[in-house]
């Protein structure tokens, strides 16, 4: 799981976002086209591609993309210790 | 999991709204939300029942074609299930009213069951097991309802979502080569992610229940409304949906390609997509209704079935996944084959 792939994810679900323009201190929800809609399809953009799953609470504790990656790690590492 | 021999579906017919309401229009979000919504959830447009029409006089209108279609049908009824979250009232139940409206033998077994977007898969195992113990010849199974009743349309979380629809479904008894294979789940810690607060015997209704709250931008709504945790919803629907539907494949010894059509509850087609999509299913064999009448509630299996297959229906012998998932949390997946059922047109009231 690499930052810069995760961010490029994000930045691909996002119309109006020019690839390249996010970084990992981006504050997400400050985005324009951010909505609960947009929250939506990120979710499933993470239950896709890395099979995790984000809860609003998640999304509500998060503040920047760096955040957000954070918690993928985490919640990476839990699943995998938890299938051993 | 569990198996029901001797039962086959033999009719099918859906009413809707003849009033539509395009999600272009709708007056609660920006041009900018409304595209993202409709390209998002697949609804464009959505089905509106007339104030007074309810979603037993939906199905009532289905029943009544689909009774008419196979004549002399209606004395052999003995077992009618209605399946809705907006009946015609607390008391007395109204799948009763309907027996006696659809001139029904009084010997008729007559009940509701209060289920939602789960509530045709649960409502095919009822009366199939009913049928089945009391040896009726055929069962009637209503599902509908007029969610828009519930709805707040200043709601942009729900009012676009949501749909109104019933529908009619005839069962017969038959030889025990018909099968009907069920997985059946509940997860009643999840009740609050879709409920309506106020109204019940818990909170009964009081003045402060017809008060407006604005509970963020573009959500203004009452305690007698429908509130939707749209990201819970999604998360179980994600979960659960595709496990229960391999399970059950399983369970049966098929595999995807023995399926000729996989018909899941038109949630929204960002979710059903992602469903689709971890079940490792052609596009070809799961079809939507979701453009023209939106997320129907118990009725967007047999909506689904009778806008997108009724020729295939009534022409084919066929073999379909069903399932349903929603309110509760319950979620469901049923097996069975039709042979050249009588799926009516669509009709409108």
């Amino acid at each position: 799981m690499q930052l810069t792939d995760f961010i490029q994810k994000f930045e691909a679900e996002i119309p109006e976002i020019v690839p390249g323009t996010l970084k990992p201190e981006t504050v997400f929800k400050q985005l324009d086209s951010w909505n609960s809609m947009q929250a939506l399809i990120f979710i499933a953009m993470v239950d896709s591609e890395y099979r995790l799953t984000l809860t609003a609470e998640n999304l509500y504790e998060c503040t920047t993309l760096s955040d957000l990656f954070s918690l993928l790690e985490k919640k990476a590492l839990e699943t995998s210790k938890s299938q051993v | 999991m569990f198996t029901i021999s001797g039962i086959k579906l033999s009719g099918l017919a859906v009413t809707v709204p003849q009033q539509k309401k395009s999600n272009h229009d709708y007056p609660f979000a920006t041009t900018k939300e409304k595209d993202l919504f409709i390209k998002t959830t697949g609804i464009e447009n959505r089905r509106i029942a007339p104030a007074g029409v309810t979603a037993s006089d939906l199905c009532f209108e289905a029943a009544q074609k689909l009774l008419i279609e196979k004549e002399g049908t209606r004395e052999e009824i003995g077992v009618l299930i209605f399946v809705t979250q907006t009946p015609d009232w607390l008391i007395p139940p109204t799948g009763i009213r309907l027996q006696h409206r659809l001139g029904l033998p009084k010997s008729c077994i007559a009940l509701d069951i209060n289920l939602g977007c789960s509530g045709y898969v649960y409502g095919l195992s009822v009366i199939a097991s009913l049928m089945k113990c009391t040896g009726a010849k055929k069962g009637l199974l209503l599902v509908g309802d007029v969610s828009s009743s519930v709805i707040s349309e200043k709601d942009k979380s729900t009012a676009p979502i949501f749909s109104d629809a019933g529908s009619a479904t005839l069962l017969e008894e038959s030889d025990d080569n018909d099968k009907i294979h069920f997985s059946l789940h509940n997860d009643g810690e999840g009740y609050q992610a879709i409920h309506i607060p106020d109204g019940g015997m818990k909170n009964k209704i009081s003045s402060s229940s017809v008060v407006y709250e604005n509970i963020s931008s573009g959500i203004e709504r009452n305690k007698l409304h429908l509130v939707m945790n749209g990201v819970d919803v999604f998360n179980f629907s994600l979960r659960e949906v595709a496990p229960d539907a391999k399970q059950l494949l399983a369970y049966c010894g098929k595999q995807n390609s023995d399926i000729d059509y996989f018909i899941f509850h038109q949630a929204n087609l960002l979710m059903n997509e992602a469903i689709r999509k971890k079940m490792d299913l052609e596009a070809e064999k799961v079809p939507y209704s979701l453009n023209d009448f939106g997320n129907t509630s118990s009725a967007s299996i047999p909506v689904t079935l009778v806008t997108q297959l009724a020729e295939k229906l009534w022409n084919e012998k066929l073999s379909l996944l069903l399932s349903g998932f929603g309110v509760g949390l319950s979620w469901g997946t049923v097996i069975l084959e039709t042979d050249k059922i009588r799926c009516l047109p669509l009709i409108e009231l």
